[in-house]
């Protein structure tokens, strides 16, 4: 009796001790965090604040911020979706048997209810209260990729983003038995037509090289024998629904990563998930969505293989292994901060948040996030968009320029470049840059920042310096003339390298 | 991954010491002679394009989409072409196309990303290299400064070969289009601020901007027509930087997607007409501006695809490939041996042609720089150039 007592209050003093180890960076910044750190937290975890919500969120210690932010997401989007979402989709008896003109015009309709459905979830990450949500819907559309290209129907997209938000900040161990069963999903890795005699191996190598253990940590027989076990998992052409076909399913002995047994294709999926590979994978891309762009000292490597022990152990809640990773020292770390480039969607859904530039059509926006590398549903491969230095090049870093120019133009009118030439320059960089951009609007976009009205929602009389703090996550690394002021201070902030990083 | 750490370090390390010293004198590269890369990205079928239509296994392994022998156009007594790859024969008959069949490496790698990977820096199948063949060949031999740039990928948003190092690369979609929106990258001289990784990155791509506008701003009027389409648009852009009096030394177009795990036949088709409707585009523009005697053009995917068809009238990832040389001093004609369909590896065509020898004849025949501190490795160059 007695030693069981003290072995509990030693087993007390141990937990109270690991809880002390864990809150430790929340000890140390019990205090209000101020306006640097409330930028950073919101730059990182959302998709660029407004000084309204830096200013709220500066009044708050980290930790009360950070419990801010997960208590707040969301599971399903505020903006009303297009109506055709819930329309039945078109059954593949019907394709085949359309004329061409018939197929002509479907394919124009699918291409229009794709763009709005682009153009849907920009509103939605525009006008969202929770933008940790909308970052996290996109990074598992960067995980768990599907293309229209070859899903083509769009509402099953739809359907899929609704399920990648349902989960953002869920538990990933659910995400991932839905994704598998998710119709976009079976279609995107031909999942649909892997038959018992005849399995198709592109979903088996994928969920394992990218969606859970990432190379190196299985073989090319465990995937011939996963494709074997995920047989039967279908679509129905018909109504787009999961259908399970048990006369498809190879019943034979399968052996996937040392387990053998008639596996089924969630047996595989929980053979993935009790692998330590499966988290450590998923908190190495969480790292370096949040964090930086890879662990670059011990402490780092320390921190992110804690955070990857703590997501493991509560059975893949992401709540659990965000708010660790947000309450690292590394997060924090002033040496980590606007180290990662901003996306295509950061940067343009971060400007029009950041500056609150009001928006009433999202459409051209999908054209220039587009242009700037990121089609949404429409990633360059089942990799997905690969992301840091790599949306960074000549063309794409020209694209953003000229995207700060015409927001932060003075003349509030829009502008083509060198009209007088004659020649079609929106026209030409629609039609000859990176992406399938058939049928996107062509018009110039009308966006445009009040620059007076949001200086004077500065607190105080900001001053240049302080300006630069708000705009900027870390100093311009271009020079900026002294006399710069208002509207042409802010143009010149957006047009410097530094207002790519967050 | 702490192996392949230490694999990364060792081998780059091994590489350099390959290198020639930057102190001795540096082999003077011919990169007047442009080489143009095209990437059939996915994994394009080489048992589709160069078609063993005298083979009864063929049509034994692909009963729905094995091409019959009347559609193909026979080469030899054993090899045909895809039909859509009909516009590429009056090359063939002029003998300035060559074509490689049987082009792998060992211990293929079935993966699509780590596959290209291995191709774009000419790596061993267990060796991690972070920079791409043609960075690395940029390092050891530099392209003259003069040039407006050592590569360009034109109309994709990834270097491929191009990648890493301190290769002065550009992506561009449309010359004229470049050099109007250069004027917004910022002179690297008022950097004030320290560095990081990303932030390099931005002011390096700012200097290569600025060093390449003028370059290839000169507008250059072509006479060839050329197909409509991304790739079309790309062969044109590639022509108009070809025949721009300040040099580049390789560029890069991708087509794609070759992934066709199903309903393969329609989207080869398609595919193998842009191909080979650009490439034949491309060849005229070169003609028009007396370049087409100093180009060679490549094309090189990750993989070839499995020999059997699978069940949804597609084919899943496979090994060795067939890839195609043109240029005006190519010897046109069959290289490299045809792999067995009756002795497959695990359902798989054993390559013949390491991808590394093309890539040697590229640096040693066509640019005159030794291959061997270039490729991790000796690779026997084939004889691919008109002596």
């Amino acid at each position: 009796m007695r030693t069981a007592t003290t072995s509990r209050s030693k087993a007390a003093v141990m937990r109270y001790l690991l809880l002390l180890t864990l809150l430790l960076p929340s000890l140390v910044s019990a205090a209000a965090q101020g306006m640097d750190d409330a930028r950073h937290l919101l730059g990182r975890a959302g998709l660029g604040a407004s000084p309204r919500q830096i200013i709220e969120f500066s009044g708050l210690s980290r930790v009360q911020a950070v419990d801010r932010l997960l208590a707040t997401t969301h599971h399903a989007a505020l903006t009303p979706p297009p109506e055709w979402v819930s329309e039945a989709i078109t059954p593949r008896h019907v394709l085949r048997d359309m004329s061409p003109d018939e197929r002509k015009d479907f394919e124009h309709r699918e291409r229009q209810r794709g763009l709005q459905l682009r153009g849907w979830w920009l509103q939605e990450m525009l006008g969202t209260p929770s933008p940790l949500t909308e970052r996290m819907t996109l990074f598992w559309h960067n995980h768990f990729v599907s293309g229209q290209h070859k899903v083509r129907q769009p509402q099953l997209l739809y359907q899929q983003n609704a399920l990648l938000r349902r989960h953002a900040t869920g538990n990933f161990a659910e995400l991932l038995h839905a994704v598998a069963k998710d119709p976009a999903m079976l279609i995107y890795l031909d999942s649909a037509s892997n038959r018992k005699d005849q399995p198709n191996e592109n979903f088996a190598r994928e969920v394992m090289e990218l969606f859970t253990l990432g190379e190196g940590h299985y073989g090319e027989q465990d995937i011939r024998d996963a494709a074997r076990a995920f047989t039967g998992w279908s679509v129905d052409p018909d109504n787009g629904e999961f259908r399970w076909r048990p006369a498809q399913h190879d019943m034979g002995e399968k052996t996937v990563l040392g387990h053998s047994g008639n596996l089924t294709g969630d047996e595989v999926l929980d053979l993935l998930l009790a692998q330590p590979a499966t988290a450590d994978f998923i908190v190495a891309k969480l790292w370096r969505e949040f964090v930086s762009p890879g662990p670059a000292n011990p402490q780092e490597r320390r921190e992110r293989a804690q955070v990857a022990a703590r997501f493991r152990a509560s059975a893949y809640d992401l709540e659990t292994a965000l708010r660790a990773l947000f309450l690292t020292r590394s997060f924090w770390a002033a040496s980590n901060r606007g180290t990662l480039l901003k996306s295509p969607v950061d940067l343009v859904v971060g400007t029009i948040r950041q500056f609150e530039i009001p928006v009433s059509n999202p459409l051209p926006l999908v054209t220039v996030t587009t242009q700037l590398g990121q089609n949404l549903f429409a990633p360059p491969n089942v990799k997905g968009w690969p992301g840091g230095t790599a949306w960074i090049n000549s063309q794409t870093l020209l694209g953003r320029k000229q995207f700060a120019e015409r927001v932060f133009r003075a003349d509030g009118m829009p502008r083509l470049e060198h009209p007088a030439q004659g020649d079609r320059p929106t026209a030409t960089a629609m039609a000859t840059s990176p992406g399938d951009q058939r049928g996107m609007p062509r018009t110039p976009y009308e966006i445009v920042v009040d620059a007076d009205g949001w200086l004077a929602s500065l607190p105080g009389s900001a001053s240049p310096s302080e300006i630069e703090r708000f705009v900027l996550a870390r100093p311009p690394a271009g020079t900026l003339p002294v006399d710069a002021r208002g509207r042409e201070l802010l143009r010149l902030l957006a047009l410097d390298p530094a207002y790519q990083l967050r | 991954m702490r192996r392949r750490d230490f694999l990364r370090h060792c081998s780059d390390a091994g590489l350099a010491l390959l290198a020639p010293s930057p102190a001795r004198a540096r082999p003077a590269a011919r990169y007047d002679q442009l080489l143009i890369l095209v990437e059939l990205k996915g994994g394009n079928d080489g048992l589709n394009t160069l078609v063993p239509f005298a083979d009864p296994t063929y049509y034994r392994l692909r009963p729905r989409i094995g091409l019959k022998r009347e559609t193909v156009l026979q080469l030899d007594e054993r090899c045909a072409l895809h039909p859509a790859l009909e516009p590429l024969l009056a090359l063939w008959q002029a003998r300035e196309l060559a074509i490689v069949q049987g082009v792998g490496y060992p211990k293929p790698n079935l993966s699509h990303f780590r596959s290209i990977e291995i191709w774009d820096t000419a790596a061993r199948s267990d060796q991690y290299l972070d920079n791409g063949w043609l960075a690395r060949a940029f390092a050891v031999a530099p392209v003259p400064s003069s040039f407006a740039a050592d590569g360009v990928a034109v109309g994709s948003n990834d270097f491929g070969p191009l990648a890493g190092g301190n290769a002065r690369s550009i992506v561009l979609a449309d010359p004229a289009q470049f050099a109007r929106q250069a004027r917004l990258a910022q002179s690297a001289q008022s950097a004030r601020a320290p560095a990081n990784a990303a932030l390099a990155h931005i002011r390096k791509v700012e200097a290569d901007v600025l060093h390449a506008a003028n370059g290839i701003a000169s507008r250059v009027e072509l006479r060839t027509a050329f197909p409509p389409g991304p790739f079309g648009n790309a062969t044109r852009a590639a022509a108009q930087i070809a025949a721009a009096p300040a040099g580049v030394a390789a560029l890069r177009l991708t087509l794609g997607s070759f992934d066709t795990h199903q309903n393969q036949p329609g989207t080869h088709a398609a595919l193998f007409k842009q191909l080979a409707e650009g490439l034949v585009a491309l060849r005229a523009a070169l003609h028009e501006h007396g370049r087409w005697e100093s180009t060679l053009i490549l094309t090189y995917s990750e993989f070839g695809r499995r020999a059997q068809e699978n069940a949804s009238g597609g084919t899943d990832h496979g090994t060795a490939g067939v890839h195609f040389v043109l240029g005006g001093r190519v010897a046109g004609g069959l290289y490299g041996a045809t792999p067995s369909l009756d002795h497959l590896d695990n359902g798989n065509l054993v390559h013949s042609v390491d991808f590394r020898s093309v890539y040697a004849s590229v640096l040693e025949h066509w640019w005159g720089i030794p291959a061997a501190g270039i490729l991790a490795g000796r690779f026997a160059p084939l004889e691919l150039l008109r002596s």
